[in-house]
């Protein structure tokens, strides 16, 4: 009992400790307000940047694999010479008779390109279209890059140079805009005339699979059987995306490394050169019964209050850059391609262990930059301040 | 009781510039005495006050307070005995700029992680004690000499220490404030308060608030 109380004891002369050191470090940091408020924007600003990258390209994978989920487990294309090349759609009834495969259906999709607005569009033909041939459901993106509509129409020119009008009567919600930005949805028929795809052709083929654990399977029967086909498994396309995000999100943390540097140059230069001021403080706070180690603590204090602030300000401030306005400073390097730039707000999505990381990469080494320099001058008899 | 014996120290041993400030230097302080240590610059008056207050180490020697050894203390104990026994009255002061006078009386109390309330009750009752008390909040850069001078006595008293040291305290000080830094003096003495006090300023070691005098010469107790 007596030990129990004993150690509650010297627990909260530890905390008592601790508070008077924060009071002190919070008060010494605005003593010299200029200088660390200058070193927190800087610090603020590498996080932030780098924790946009961070939210972006994590949100990003986590979309394309909610989007790609409902999607069908395989793609069997056609390929001619290596290259992509619409497939017959009585392959359809070869694959059909492969076990384990439940339904098969022929895909119409192609690009269309706008002269006007140097834009490539995507368009397709949905499973079930039910509205009339000369009318087009639209992404938002569609009708914010085409230009100016006459009478509401859209203008296109067939792959045989025959002027087709289409009534846009539908815009999809930009719930989706991520994947839809740039669709037009189109009937079969129209879809043929304007890609010039024949009848009895279609871009690929969609298979669903009764177990998806057979799916590798499949892929290597269909390959035996139609040998000019070339089946890619839903997991092909998900791991396809994920690079495509991380090769984004890696070149622009390549471009951040210089700042980063430039940053850590910066912080460097800050933490380590203790002035002459500082340094008879430390003398000071020796002389009058401070020992090394509350030097250090209090140190290790205006490491941590820097760092972290800087940490938070820079994480909260990406949270809000990304999920609120929707990543307005990476449009260009992160979002879309070409000039049509899809407007889409991500879920939040948040990766705890790259938070750790980026949180270990930016506090820890900024903690241990201002603890060494002090430890250096604090270890030293505090007898010099007797002589000032 | 402070005793002191055979303490030696020396700069810059085995170099062509070896110099040595305390030759051997034997000395008794019983407590509660005030004593004065007179002597020219560079006599040893401030190096002997520094390895009295643990401050630096002695060459050699050893140095006992109230029978315990403190010249052989690791680092970390030297510190706390600095904090618990000693009060220092440094030559200038010694304040730190940009935080208040009751931040700065407070300073000494901080490793000792004692309520952060009482402590500060204690300092504003010193801080009243010298007079001072309406200027806790003020920064100790706009303070006059004499008003910094009483902050830097209350950060020496903040931990109720046994033993007062002051280096040169009257050295910035017109002789009325002086004559009140004797009154203060004098107050803790009655208080039981041992005060080892380096000056060469005639209104200190004259004053009738000391018991003794002991004047240095290189290095050296000469009388």
């Amino acid at each position: 009992m007596i030990t129990l109380l004993k150690n509650l004891l010297s627990e909260m002369i530890w905390l008592e400790r601790q508070r008077f050191f924060l009071d002190f470090t919070l008060s010494s940091l605005w003593r010299r307000k200029g200088r660390n408020l200058s070193l927190l924007v800087v610090y603020s600003l590498v996080t932030f940047l780098l924790s946009s990258v961070i939210f972006f390209t994590h949100a990003l994978r986590k979309e394309a694999v909610i989007i790609l989920k409902d999607g069908p487990e395989m793609i069997v294309q056609r390929t001619v010479g290596g290259r992509h090349s619409l497939i017959p759609v009585s392959y359809i009834e070869k694959i059909k008779l492969i076990r384990g495969v439940s339904s098969v259906n022929p895909r119409l999709w192609g690009y269309y390109f706008h002269p006007a607005s140097r834009t490539n569009y995507t368009i397709m033909v949905p499973e079930n279209f039910s509205q009339p041939d000369d009318t087009v459901e639209t992404g938002a993106g569609v009708l914010r890059t085409w230009g100016p509509l006459t009478d509401g129409k859209l203008y296109i020119r067939a792959h045989d140079g025959e002027a087709i009008v289409l009534k846009p009567i539908n815009t999809m919600g930009e719930g989706t805009d991520l994947v839809s930005s740039d669709l037009i949805l189109m009937s079969e028929t129209i879809f043929r005339k304007i890609s010039g795809v024949p009848a009895g052709y279609a871009t690929d083929l969609s298979v669903t699979i009764r177990n998806q654990r057979e799916s590798a399977t499949i892929s290597t029967k269909i390959t035996r059987d139609l040998p000019d086909t070339r089946p890619i498994l839903k997991e092909d396309i998900i791991r396809t995306y994920s690079s495509l995000f991380d090769w984004r999100g890696g070149y622009v943390i390549v471009l951040l490394c210089g700042t980063v540097l430039a940053f850590f140059i910066f912080a460097w230069d800050r933490a380590t050169g203790l002035s002459a001021e500082e340094k008879k403080e430390i003398g000071i706070l020796k002389g009058i019964g401070w020992d090394t180690s509350d030097v250090l603590m209090m140190k290790f204090w205006e490491g941590v209050v820097i760092s972290v602030s800087a940490f938070l300000l820079g994480v909260i401030t990406a949270y809000i850059h990304i999920y609120v306005t929707s990543a307005t400073l990476f449009q260009h390097a992160l979002k879309g391609w070409s000039t049509l730039y899809p407007n889409f707000s991500l879920s939040p999505a948040i990766d705890p262990y790259q938070l750790a990381i980026l949180f270990f990469l930016t506090v820890v080494p900024y903690t241990l930059l201002t603890i060494v320099p002090t430890w250096t001058v604090a270890v030293s008899d505090p007898d010099q301040v007797m002589r000032h | 009781m402070i005793q002191l014996s055979a303490i030696t120290k020396s700069f810059h041993t085995g170099k062509t510039n070896e110099f040595h400030a305390l030759k051997g230097i034997n000395l008794e302080v019983s407590l509660g005495e005030v004593i004065v240590f007179v002597g020219p610059s560079g006599s040893g008056k401030t190096t002997l006050l520094s390895i009295i207050g643990c401050m630096s180490r002695p060459t050699s020697g050893r140095i006992w307070i109230s029978g315990q050894e403190i010249t052989s203390l690791p680092e970390r104990f030297a510190a706390r005995i600095r904090r618990e026994t000693f009060g220092f009255i440094f030559q200038n002061y010694n304040l730190i700029k940009g935080i208040s006078v009751l931040e700065n009386t407070m300073l000494p109390a901080y490793p000792l992680g004692g309520k952060y309330r009482l402590t500060k009750e204690r300092a504003i009752t010193l801080l009243d004690k010298l007079g001072i008390g309406s200027k806790i909040q003020e920064h100790v850069e706009y303070l006059s000499g004499g008003e910094q001078q009483r902050v830097a006595i209350a950060r020496a008293l903040i931990n109720a220490p046994s033993i007062i040291i002051a280096d040169e305290p009257t050295a910035h000080l017109d002789t009325r404030l002086a004559g009140q830094l004797l009154e203060i003096f004098s107050g803790f003495r009655k208080e039981g308060k041992t005060i080892l006090i380096a000056s060469h300023d005639a209104l200190v070691f004259e004053s009738a608030v000391v018991d003794r005098v002991i004047a240095m010469r290189d290095g050296s107790v000469v009388k």
